[in-house]
């Protein structure tokens, strides 16, 4: 999506994507204020799904790219993203919450020991500059102070090899969690109670004098953040620095003979990872409206980790789509699965997609399974009881058909998280390099072009 | 006093717990170097089964059903997860264990509803006692005790048999004991195995002690016993239990510390207590050094 190339027309091109993208992401939220809600498809209302799966994609794909950093590019394994984000989702929070509302979030507390709030200082959060300013201003000190914890424990900890260090760092995630909730510092964090009235992206939307929103900003402001964050990473990946850390991950020894100072790199991609961790992680409180420890643990951590490796490990631009498609997944497209699904009516569109998606998926599943097999390095029974089990399904889509109504079993509340699970699991097993291995996305348009000149020339 | 003698009995008990977890985890660590993350929410699935098998079936033939079936799961799992990822980046490994976890979640709320369900009292186990004034289940009383004759069982069985010999070799090195004739692929069968079956034994006493089981339930044990296994030095069957007690005591202890919020920081102490430990022994309190090889 967006990556430096060395020539000047990579670094024009890459632009020219970025404005587009960011370009798109506005008509597509103000199609509806433009031409009245009534005339846009439901997809482009402003409470569609689809947006709520675009702010949150873009939060996300901030923090898996800097987990990527760490994990893909400097071969480091941490597994502390989440507390990270958490210590920049609280800084962004207790510095952002209005002056007027202090006494309303932390009234368990008699009030809060934070005498000041950044968007009030500089004119209140209802004018543009004190918003920009002070949201901009809180979103940096979020990232700042993550970064200014891992240099804290980057010394010791980083000392540590591989699985050690995994857990060292997660450990350290659930040692803030547990901070952040204590009472003893209810003033500050209000305890384990939510930060609530914080500046939320909604807060971008530009309205008219009688309340009414002319423009929608709302997608536009994470999607500008992040794509600036990740941008000033992929420039330091393609600097010294990071082939310096290219060099720690394939192989540390021959990178100390070579005069790279091991302790220094590691350090300086720990803090930048957890800065721009700390910087999604106060975007994710803008985008939740509330910072709440016990959102922060080991298994957000987790879903980051499965989304950087689902993308390609050391693969910026695999994160990002990996993001939006594991975002979108979990959060939009499957969401049909959580309630009871009965076609009736045989020319109903919705019956006909299920049957094709259906069947393509039942074959897909066979044709993967049964990949060895075919080859002849497996054995045969096993791909005759893949191809049997494949039948089964296929004949009780066959008896759908022909019986006109039928209530699909098993679907019912949750069932949309079990067939994610799964796909994950597809994902994991069968492509074991991710989307991308560690191709970005130009490389595979060049060799798009090469293999047509190639067809052309030969 | 007597607060004190019963928080070292609870903590003793939850170390047991603890331990039969983490023996599964640096079992496998030892022969596979995958922090197989799915064993927490395999007991977790241990404990669930307990309470469905147990409202259809009698009690004696439930929890061995419990045993076998966890067994069953356990040796699927790694077939179907991990099998066919045994020449791929350790890290494929661990994002597959972090799927069959999430996997395992997912159902258990599927199955389950989301709510919370509660573990059968089991006869005796579940029936109090009363030491130095406080009164406390058998379960919390006999697991210390079951723990180490279970461990002592184990030892034997890795020290004294053909299939503990070969475990040994495949821990120290895997490929030249694939080349020594090992079947690879049994003897890690096998160690899932016997992680499952302790796993197993771990959730009916754990869940006696404390009840409800949620989809989550098994993450927090799962982490801090392998915190344990991490502790003691990974790899290491004795060091794991003795881990996972240290654990279990310290933990225990800090609940009781009067200060106001000490219940807040019980998990976040054992990290703590990690973290400090590793900065001074990076692999563990009895675990091998890793010499780096140029």
């Amino acid at each position: 999506m967006i990556e430096k190339r060395k020539s000047k027309r990579g670094a024009f091109l890459a632009l020219v994507c970025i404005a587009a993208v960011l370009a798109l992401v506005v008509v597509l939220e103000n199609l509806s204020t433009f031409l009245g809600a009534g005339s846009v498809p439901a997809i482009l209302l402003p409470t569609s799904q689809l947006f709520i799966v675009l702010k949150k994609g873009a939060v996300y794909a901030l923090v898996a790219v800097s987990m990527n950093l760490l994990n893909g590019f400097t071969g480091l394994f941490s597994l502390g993203q989440a507390g990270f984000m958490l210590l920049g989702a609280y800084t962004y929070a207790i510095l952002t919450v209005p002056m007027s509302a202090k006494d309303t979030v932390y009234y368990l507390y008699g009030g809060s020991a934070v005498p000041f709030s950044l968007p009030d200082l500089f004119g209140g959060a209802d004018t543009a500059p004190g918003l920009v300013l002070g949201v901009l201003l809180a979103i940096v000190l979020g990232g700042l102070v993550a970064a200014f914890f891992a240099w804290l424990i980057g010394l010791p900890v980083l000392r540590l090899k591989s699985d050690y260090l995994a857990i060292a760092t997660l450990g350290f995630a659930e040692i803030i969690r547990a901070v952040f909730q204590w009472q003893a510092l209810g003033p500050v964090t209000n305890g384990a109670n939510m930060i609530t009235q914080i500046p939320t992206f909604s807060s971008f939307n530009i309205t008219d004098e009688s309340g009414a929103v002319v423009l929608r900003l709302s997608t536009f402001f994470p999607f500008l953040i992040a794509i600036v964050c990740i941008t000033v990473i992929v420039l330091l990946i393609d600097s010294s620095y990071g082939r310096a850390f290219k060099a720690i991950r394939e192989d540390e020894v021959a990178a100390e003979a070579m005069g790279i100072d091991l302790a220094k790199h590691k350090r300086l991609a720990f803090c930048i990872s957890s800065f721009f961790a700390g910087v999604g992680g106060a975007l994710f409180a803008m985008y939740a409206s509330n910072a709440q420890a016990k959102v922060y643990t080991s298994t957000m951590t987790y879903e980051l980790l499965l989304i950087v490796v689902i993308g390609g490990i050391g693969s910026v631009s695999g994160s990002c789509i990996a993001t939006f498609l594991y975002v979108a997944c979990s959060e939009w497209w499957l969401r049909f699965l959580d309630s009871e699904l009965i076609f009736s009516s045989t020319t109903d569109p919705k019956r006909i997609t299920f049957i094709l998606i259906f069947a393509a998926a039942v074959l897909c599943g066979a044709i993967l399974l049964t990949r060895r097999e075919r080859k002849g390095e497996g054995k045969m029974w096993k791909a005759a009881l893949v191809w049997l089990a494949a039948l089964l399904l296929l004949g009780w889509l066959a008896y759908f058909v022909i019986a006109g109504e039928l209530k699909v079993p098993l679907v019912r509340d949750g069932f949309r998280m079990v067939v994610f699970s799964i796909i994950i699991m597809i994902v994991v097993l069968f492509f074991r390099r991710g989307l991308m291995g560690d191709k970005e996305l130009p490389d595979l348009f060049r060799k798009l072009a090469r293999r047509k000149a190639g067809v052309r020339h030969g | 006093m007597q607060l004190l003698i019963s928080t070292l009995i609870f903590g003793i008990s939850a170390g047991g717990q603890y331990a039969l977890i983490a023996i599964g985890y640096t079992m496998v660590y030892g022969i596979l170097r995958l922090i197989n993350f799915a064993h927490g929410d395999v007991f977790m699935v241990a404990g669930l089964m307990g309470i469905y098998l147990s409202a259809a079936l009698p009690l004696y033939l439930a929890l061995p059903l419990v045993l076998v079936l966890t067994v069953a799961l356990g040796f699927c799992i790694e077939r179907a997860a991990y099998k066919p990822l045994r020449a791929s980046p350790r890290m494929s490994v661990m994002i597959s264990a972090i799927g069959v976890s999430y996997l395992l979640q997912n159902t258990a709320t599927y199955v389950t509803g989301g709510q919370p369900m509660t573990y059968p009292t089991l006869p005796f186990l579940g029936d109090t006692v009363t030491i130095a004034g406080t009164s406390i289940k058998w379960a919390v009383v006999l697991t210390p005790f079951l723990v180490a004759a279970l461990v002592l069982v184990l030892t034997q069985l890795i020290d004294h048999t053909k299939v503990g010999l070969a475990m040994r070799a495949v821990a120290k090195d895997f490929e030249t004991s694939q080349l020594m004739g090992i079947k690879i692929n049994n003897v890690i069968s096998m160690t899932f195995v016997i992680g499952s079956a302790l796993a197993a034994v771990g959730s009916m006493l754990y869940f006696t002690t404390y009840p409800a089981i949620v989809p989550t339930a098994g993450a927090m044990p799962g982490l801090k016993a392998f915190v344990a296994a991490v502790f003691g030095g990974i790899g290491s069957i004795p060091g794991a239990v003795i881990g996972a007690f240290l654990i279990g005591i310290c933990e225990n202890f800090v609940k009781i510390l009067p200060f106001e919020g000490a219940t807040t920081f019980v998990d976040a102490f054992t990290f703590a207590l990690l973290i400090v430990v590793l900065i001074f022994k990076p692999t563990g309190l009895f675990g091998e050094k890793a010499t780096d090889k140029v």
